[in-house]
């Protein structure tokens, strides 16, 4: 069954027409590639998903539902995560309580028992720590573990935000520009990861990227946008070779 | 240097930091206890401290962890007190439920300030504050009825399960434990996913709200809980001052507490109390010294000659008397806290602590980038 499904998404902002009937849909354990040149509607595809927009036409159908008028905050408790392409660690909190947070679609709010901190509240903090730990050790933060946001150097908050993304336990994870600002060894590592998340923790990756390196290693499916409209879909390998995309990046 | 070896995920959870950190908060504890006997004359003065400290904490939760900044604070404090007064002096409610009341009719306006807050953010939620506590005076001047409006009215000295706090030490001694609870039902909350999401709030909405962080349910909580807390320093602040009337709830007022959580380091419980400390303390330093200078200054030409000594505290003398010293004196430590301590009384604490523990290692660059926090306060 598809586990993600865009249905004809389209959106206007004022004038501008953003997204243009868009359809995709993404598979189970797929790792789904987004390109495309600069403006072309990638990053509100995402916005899209994560319902920070509302879409002006077209549907959002995630895992058989309709989550198209779903209200934002619902959407990590229904299994998709996202990192942002400018990175929006909490920066003056710790390491570990940023991951913590990523468990917060798991914490419901206990606000009187939270009060008191009843033995309770101490039994969640200690399972959703243990659920942290897993993360730390997948992703090697172990040293950072202590650190404010602030001060880790750029490549590890593109890690520690993956890592809050995979705390949250989606089914769906979407990575918006994983290797921008990057370099060379940083996005050799971030391929690794991106396939042993997929591998091992069996969570399906939607992602924006660039880097078309990456998008061939990691990428089952390409879908090129362009001004907002689907160029084409395919393999990494077919999608290179389409004449409509070397004319879209290189002018023509 | 010390390094704390953790070896248990429990040790993450304390109050704590680790067992010293805890005995010097005991031995603080002791100090505050012995205190009453040591300086009888000044524990007016400090029962105002632990108001304000909890005024501070309140704050501290909304616009120091939440990132909401809100300049109508004291409009939270006048409806606690009001309305304690009301329901203890006019319905003859025990004191205990009339301060539960008091804090639930605070919290339930604070909620009513929270819910166009979810639309504002900013400089425009402040403002938006500012206005509600306009509003408020306006309405304690006009509610005659159960305000007395202009004319005030006294209030007497609380009366908990039949036992008189008439006098200094008891009355003391009830604002240290109505603070120390405060504090640890804050930092208990602080440590819990309801904390983590209200820093997440501050820090950065769009992920917080990614991540599950209802925005909507989490803003009105931070409003509620902060006005509640506010609404039984209120309470206990109508005893303390003993004659209510509206336009002691000024403006002024939200500006000297939001003076406090800036001054004493935005981000901490501890910035709150230093701040409270120093803006309850600071009016009485500056009357002592208006007392004190003339006799300093017979010292003083006894023992270096007449002229210039005379001509020295005659200019001092003339300082501490100019009127308006005070407010000139809170905005001119405003601004140099700005300018050189973003992180406030509480930050230069740290670094004071930083130096000793790594000396002589000590780097200025440590806290180079944490000067960024004022930044990122995001009065967007």
């Amino acid at each position: 069954m598809t586990l993600l499904e865009a249905r004809d998404l389209g959106i206007n902002f004022g004038g501008i027409r953003a997204l243009d009937g868009v359809s995709f849909a993404v598979e189970p354990g797929q790792v789904f590639t987004i390109i495309g040149p600069n403006g072309a509607g990638k990053t509100t595809i995402f916005n899209l998903i994560s319902r920070i927009y509302d879409p002006t036409q077209g549907r959002l159908v995630y895992g058989g539902q309709d989550i198209t008028r779903v209200p934002p905050h619902e959407i990590a408790r229904r299994g998709i995560a996202r990192t942002f392409q400018n990175i929006e660690l909490f920066e003056h909190a710790t390491v570990l309580q940023n991951l913590l947070l990523g468990r917060h679609a798991h914490a419901r709010g206990h606000f009187a028992e939270e009060l008191l901190f009843l033995p309770r509240v101490r039994a969640r903090e200690l399972a959703h720590r243990e659920a942290v730990e897993k993360v730390i050790d997948f992703l090697d933060l172990q040293a950072h573990r202590d650190s404010l946001g602030v001060n880790l150097p750029y490549g590890v908050r593109k890690v520690v935000e993956m890592a809050r993304a995979l705390c949250t336990e989606p089914k769906l994870l979407l990575l918006d520009e994983p290797s921008s600002g990057l370099s060379v060894e940083e996005t050799e590592d971030m391929a690794f990861w991106i396939q042993d998340i997929r591998a091992l923790l069996g969570i399906t990756v939607l992602m924006v990227e660039h880097d078309m390196s990456l998008v061939s290693a990691v990428s089952d499916r390409v879908l090129v946008l362009d001004y907002g409209r689907v160029l084409t879909q395919g393999t990494p390998r077919e999608v290179q070779e389409h004449p409509e995309v070397v004319k879209a990046y290189l002018g023509g | 240097m010390r390094f704390l070896f953790k070896t248990t995920y429990r040790q993450d959870l304390g109050l704590f930091r680790d067992g010293v950190q805890r005995n010097w908060y005991v031995a603080l504890g002791l100090g505050l206890l012995v205190l009453p006997a040591l300086v009888p004359a000044y524990l007016v003065d400090i029962s105002l401290v632990f108001i304000y400290g909890l005024c501070g904490v309140s704050l501290m939760v909304l616009a120091g962890y939440t990132g909401l900044v809100s300049l109508g604070h004291a409009a939270f404090l006048g409806i606690g007190a009001y309305a304690h007064v009301y329901f203890v002096q006019d319905l003859g409610l025990p004191w205990v439920i009339s301060v539960a009341l008091a804090a639930a009719v605070t919290a339930a306006a604070g909620v009513l300030v929270g819910l166009p807050a979810l639309r504002m953010t900013g400089i425009y939620l402040t403002i938006a504050t500012l206005a509600f506590a306009l509003i408020i005076q306006e309405m304690l001047t006009r509610w005659e009825h159960v305000t007395h409006g202009l004319k005030g009215r006294p209030v007497d000295k609380p009366v908990i399960f039949g036992v008189s706090m008439a006098n200094d030490a008891a009355f003391y001694f009830l604002c240290l434990v109505v603070l120390i609870g405060g504090l640890c039902l804050t930092a208990n909350l602080l440590r819990s996913p309801t904390g983590r999401a209200w820093v997440a709030i501050r820090d950065s909405e769009i992920a917080a709200q990614s991540m599950g962080v209802n925005l909507a349910r989490y803003k009105t909580l931070a409003f509620a809980y902060s006005a509640a807390l506010m609404g039984v320093a209120g309470a206990l602040f109508a005893h303390k001052i003993g004659f209510l009337a509206p336009d002691i709830f000024s403006v002024l007022l939200s500006i000297q507490f939001l003076l406090m959580v800036v001054v004493g380091g935005l981000g901490s419980l501890h910035g709150a109390l230093f701040g409270a400390t120093f803006v309850a303390l600071l009016p009485v330093l500056i009357s002592e010294a208006r007392d004190r200078v003339p006799a300093w200054a017979g010292h003083v030409v006894a023992v270096a000659g007449k002229d210039a000594a005379s001509a020295t505290f005659l200019t001092l003398d003339r300082f501490v008397k100019q009127p308006g010293l005070e407010p000139g004196l809170f905005g001119l430590i405003l601004v140099l806290f700005i300018l050189f301590e973003p992180l406030g009384v509480y930050g230069r604490w740290r670094k004071v602590q930083v130096y000793f523990s790594t000396f002589p290692l000590y780097k200025r660059a440590t806290f180079r980038r944490q000067k960024t926090y004022m930044r990122s306060e995001r009065l967007r």
